[in-house]
């Protein structure tokens, strides 16, 4: 085996050649702690590491890196991530070398969601880098031991570096490049937004992999199990950069209102069996939105479980 | 140009509320050109706040004037004689007017009549838009002459984000995405190549997070030109 960049359980398990399963647990609206560690019992041992959300959608909650130091408590592994709308270069690296001295071992670099979508409208935000340069920077500091002004790190921080991708946003021509970008910037693996137009996926994998890129990182499909109809048509409607085919809306509609959820389950279920199967995929990213409860049943139907131990 | 928006009639109204006789100070310059403090604008709001005082059975007594530019001490200096005349001064230049009027005239009161907005142009009548941030540091070239910094609503120098929907941002239906165009320009050029690989940092110094900024051009401060 390869020396291992950050040695996080996610990337022994990519690595070792494993289909992964990751998952999703946003911090909450205050520092509910036992809220918290009861939504980990549901992902605890049915992913190899769960996303831990920073301010998703603007909106305040407990900081990701706290939440984060929370699950390592808890034996679970988190993906921290962290956007560049409330930070200056000086927090996201002193953040870094942070989660990196409380056992935190991967990272997502994201930009984030204007602050227009969330509970503080009126803030100023950030954006003194952009994610692509976060990429960069982490790599600098995991690989050559070095903040941005190249002064050296007294032990540097090890991550193992993740990225967003979402195929679905405009100008679709751009996407697989911007990809490409992400990964020359340093991506170890990515976790793509929530597919439901898989047509338009399964051509997006066949440039990337045409690109050579899913020889080069990881690629994570990521997958949202729909809860109803009404779930379906919101995301559609004001989740931005959200492609949702009207059959899958008219599917959901199809059957009784309580059934719909086991549709929406049906239908995520359908997709991570092509994503198995699918060039150019080594996992699966699964966004189980406020539903973390239904993970180890959707993990069990799925046939990930049990998780690799590596 | 400077770009300004009107501030709200009630408000200035509250401004001035204690003063019985005030000056509206206009600008010829950048805020006549974007229709918000020129000759017009000036008369208008002073007829307004005239009628609405009357209404309240508070009669005001205005007087107005146009500056050449209040954004130079020479301009500024031609009203010394008479600005000592009112009880307070409402400017309707750029958020430089006001400011260059206080510190000529200490004694006086100076209130802004408007609100500034951004440095842009109009793209259709009555329509301004953003285009520079003053960032310091031009590189628009880089990016087929759009400012991403200026324009991108979140100053990306790698977009488009996962927002873009349709040429438009995602924080509004009515907010073009910059970087869909930057990208859709670039392709069809078929310079792709352009928008591959990592930009170095910015180094923000040169804007306005380096601390508030002065120009110095020596040769025009010794006097030579």
């Amino acid at each position: 085996m390869r020396e291992l960049k950050s040695g996080s359980n996610l990337e022994k398990v990519l690595t070792a050649g494993h289909f992964a399963f990751t998952g999703e647990c946003g911090p909450p609206k205050g520092a509910n702690v036992e809220h918290l560690v009861e939504k980990f019992q549901f992902l605890k041992g049915n992913v190899d590491a769960v996303n831990v959300t920073d301010n998703q959608t603007a909106v305040v909650r407990m900081a990701s890196l706290a939440a984060s130091k929370l699950m390592v408590e808890e034996g679970l592994e988190p993906n921290f991530q962290m956007v560049c709308r409330d930070r200056n270069r000086l927090a996201i690296m002193s953040d870094i070398l942070g989660a990196h001295a409380l056992g935190i071992r991967n990272m997502l670099c994201l930009s984030g969601d204007h602050q227009t979508f969330g509970n503080h409208p009126q803030a100023k935000n950030v954006h003194d880098i952009d994610s692509m340069q976060l990429i960069a920077l982490v790599k600098k500091m995991r690989d050559e031991g070095k903040f941005m002004n190249d002064e050296d790190i007294d032990v540097p921080p090890k991550m193992f570096i993740g990225a967003a991708c979402n195929p679905f946003a405009d100008p679709y021509e751009f996407r697989v490049h911007r990809l490409a970008n992400k990964i020359t910037a340093g991506a170890d693996f990515i976790q793509t937004q929530c597919i439901f137009n898989m047509d338009k996926f399964r051509d997006f994998m066949k440039k990337a992999v045409d690109m050579g890129l899913a020889e080069k990182c990881y690629i994570l499909a990521g997958v949202t199990p729909m809860k109803n109809a009404g779930m379906a048509n919101f995301m559609s409607k004001f989740v931005p950069g959200m492609d949702i085919p009207d059959s899958l809306i008219k599917r959901l509609k199809s059957v009784d209102k309580k059934d719909q959820s086991e549709e929406g389950i049906k239908f995520a279920l359908e997709q991570v069996e092509e994503f198995k199967e699918m060039e150019g995929v080594a996992g699966v990213h699964m966004m189980a939105i406020e539903w973390e409860h239904k993970v180890p049943e959707i993990a069990e139907r799925a046939g990930v479980l049990p998780r690799p131990v590596v | 140009m400077i770009v300004a928006d009107r501030k709200s009639l009630q408000e200035i109204l509250a401004m001035v509320e204690d003063n019985k006789k005030i000056l509206i100070s206009g600008c010829k310059g950048c805020v006549t050109v974007c229709n918000v403090g020129g000759l017009k604008e000036v008369e208008i709001l002073a007829s307004s706040m005239e009628i609405a005082r009357k209404k309240q059975g508070n009669d005001i007594e205005i007087d107005i004037n146009v500056l050449e530019r209040q954004c130079d001490t020479e301009y500024v200096a031609g009203i010394s004689e008479t600005v000592g005349d009112y009880e307070a001064v409402i400017s309707l230049a750029c958020g430089v007017g006001p400011q260059f009027l206080s510190e000529m005239y200490k004694d006086q009161t100076f209130y802004p009549g408007v609100n500034t907005t951004f440095f842009g142009g109009a793209t259709e009548h009555g329509i301004w838009e953003e285009r520079c941030a003053g960032c310091g540091t031009c590189i628009i070239h880089n990016f087929g002459g759009h400012c991403p910094v200026a324009r991108c609503a979140k100053s990306l120098l790698h977009g488009p984000c996962g927002g873009s929907s349709n040429g438009k941002c995602e924080i509004s239906k009515d907010t073009e995405c910059i970087w869909d165009t930057i990208v859709r320009k670039k392709m069809e050029e078929d310079r792709l190549d352009d928008l591959l690989g990592i930009r170095g940092l910015k180094d923000w110094q040169t804007a306005r997070d380096g601390g508030p900024r002065r120009s110095i051009r020596e040769e025009l401060v010794k006097g030579n030109i």
